[in-house]
């Protein structure tokens, strides 16, 4: 850049910015933005606020005491513990799949890539019924199950399995890009450092990748915490014992109490505002990050 | 304290990168394996370094025979070592001060003594300054003086670099140069690979110097 200054060039592109082709209009601007914000209105902000105006309808005790109700709390418990069960195992997965498949060459990578998708691919109806098949009583291990006196459908471990399914794809797949574009460089500079591998892993690769994966807890959290179609397959239903809060939100609709459904509906729709908040904050913090590097 | 024993190195698929070798190195030596790309250079210093076993032969590091210890004495073999490599290896997301943390932490050591040991070791490659900047900001030199400074943070017996100044201009090669001679001025074994031996090498170091030339992964005279 010899014989223009930083100045002169900075004025130069600021010149270019103001006469690009590719600025519209105020008014192309302003259409779009409009029909943005009428789109997102009409089918994300609407029925949340009819959520919460549903569940307060019949005041705030009946929504308290919906919320408090032994079925609703079971739920609730339920629901906490298919997470906290399914987000660590598919967070250890996830890590494990990712580095193998962005730090190493190996025979059939592409069939671990493809299974990894499968749970996007299959309706979760689908997950839930190919549970039933080989645990249900009339599946493959059913009998097995049922002379050891073990239960996996219509009980607490074909949700959290059901759970695990539908949600392993999440931490992996937000993972593998992110360390495939970091490459092994870092790991092999602690190696010679003479790191073992579980120091590389804690020392280098995870605080690499902690930005990723804690996005990626988040999404698999929310749809833990969310699934409909395959924990309501392998469920049963059972009142105060093997329903979800998505199952009992059904129940209660079903059986026109809307007050209730409502109420119940409202604390997943508050979980969800909770996990957009953090998905925020954690994007805004990687984002942060990555100016840090860059300018510094 | 460093013995290599009619050591071969074939990798799979490949013919013998280093063949039949033996050659011994002793504290506070200066040795400079020196030949033409693909003689065998990196090999061999990977060989000493427990980063590669032999395929046949012994090499002794510290009496050690590395091709009987466990995979997972491995990494403990390799903290006696201080590597530099001609293309850094740093850690680009980390600053300089992390950059360097890196093999203390390794070894366990943390918290106040780290920063004592991290801040010596920027001091003496005239880094100090820049603790706080990323490496990608540093100039070729003085990245690979980083590297020099977390080779020896943990105080390694013996340093080991490949191609130290492959990438640099005269002056910061001679730069470079000058902090490993000083580190073999204290005692610390010094393992230098390149194409040919430096020019302006002090007086003073040519009596514990060795060189080791390497042709197509032998040893010639």
């Amino acid at each position: 850049m010899s014989g223009i200054s930083t100045t002169q060039f900075s004025k130069y592109n600021a010149k270019i910015a103001k006469n690009r082709a590719t600025s519209e209009p105020a008014w192309v601007r302003w259409t779009l933005i409009a029909a943005a914000l009428l789109y997102l209105s009409l089918f994300l902000f609407m029925p949340l606020a009819a959520v919460f105006t549903e569940a307060l309808r019949k005041g705030v005790d009946t929504y308290i005491s919906a919320l408090v109700d032994a079925d609703a709390l079971s739920a609730m418990k339920l629901t906490f513990i298919a997470a906290l069960i399914a987000v660590p195992l598919n967070l250890v997965f996830g890590v494990a799949a990712a580095w193998a498949i962005a730090k190493f060459e190996f025979k059939g990578k592409s069939i671990l890539i493809t299974l990894i998708d499968l749970p996007f691919a299959v309706s979760p109806v689908i997950a839930g019924l190919i549970y039933v098949l080989i645990f249900g009583l009339q599946g493959w291990f059913g009998q097995w199950l049922s002379d050891h006196d073990l239960k996996v459908i219509f009980a607490i471990p074909g949700i959290v399995l059901a759970t695990i399914f539908v949600t392993f794809p999440f931490v992996a797949r937000e993972l593998i890009p992110l360390m495939q574009a970091q490459g092994k460089d870092e790991e092999e500079a602690a190696l010679v450092l003479g790191a073992s591998g579980w120091q590389i892993l804690w020392r280098v690769t995870l605080p690499n990748i902690k930005w990723g994966l804690l996005y990626g807890v988040i999404l698999t959290n929310a749809r833990a915490m969310g699934e409909f179609g395959a924990v309501s397959v392998v469920s049963g239903h059972i009142r105060g014992l093997t329903n979800t809060m998505p199952l009992h939100v059904e129940i209660l609709y079903n059986e026109y109490n809307y007050a209730a459904a409502f109420a119940a509906a409202s604390v997943l729709a508050l979980l969800a505002l909770v996990t957009l908040v953090l998905k925020s904050i954690v994007e805004w913090y990687a984002a942060r990050s990555a100016r840090a590097i860059e300018q510094n | 304290m460093i013995k290599f024993d009619r050591v071969s190195k074939r990798y799979p698929g490949s013919f013998d990168a280093i063949k039949n070798i033996t050659f011994e190195i002793n504290q506070g030596d200066l040795v400079f394996v020196t030949g033409a790309s693909g003689a065998g250079k990196s090999t061999l210093l990977k060989l000493i370094a427990g980063l590669e076993r032999p395929t046949s032969g012994t090499v002794l590091i510290n009496n050690q025979n590395v091709s009987q210890l466990k995979a997972a004495a491995i990494p403990y073999l390799r903290r006696n070592f201080g590597l530099i490599f001609q293309d850094h290896k740093l850690l680009y997301n980390r600053n300089c001060f992390e950059n360097v943390a890196l093999p203390l932490h390794i070894n366990g050591i943390l918290g106040e003594e780290a920063a004592k040991r991290i801040r010596a070791a920027l001091d003496k490659v005239g880094l100090l300054s820049k603790e706080k900047s990323m490496p990608i900001t540093l100039s070729g030199g003085e990245q690979q003086r980083l590297a020099i400074a977390r080779a020896v943070v943990s105080r390694p017996a013996i340093l080991i670099a490949d191609e130290p100044t492959g990438n640099l201009d005269e002056n910061y090669a001679t730069d470079i140069l000058g902090f490993l001679y000083a580190f073999q001025q204290v005692g610390v074994t010094v393992i230098i690979a390149c194409h040919e031996l430096p020019q302006n090498i002090p007086e003073n170091m040519q009596n514990a110097m060795k060189v080791l030339h390497l042709q197509h992964g032998e040893l010639s005279a």
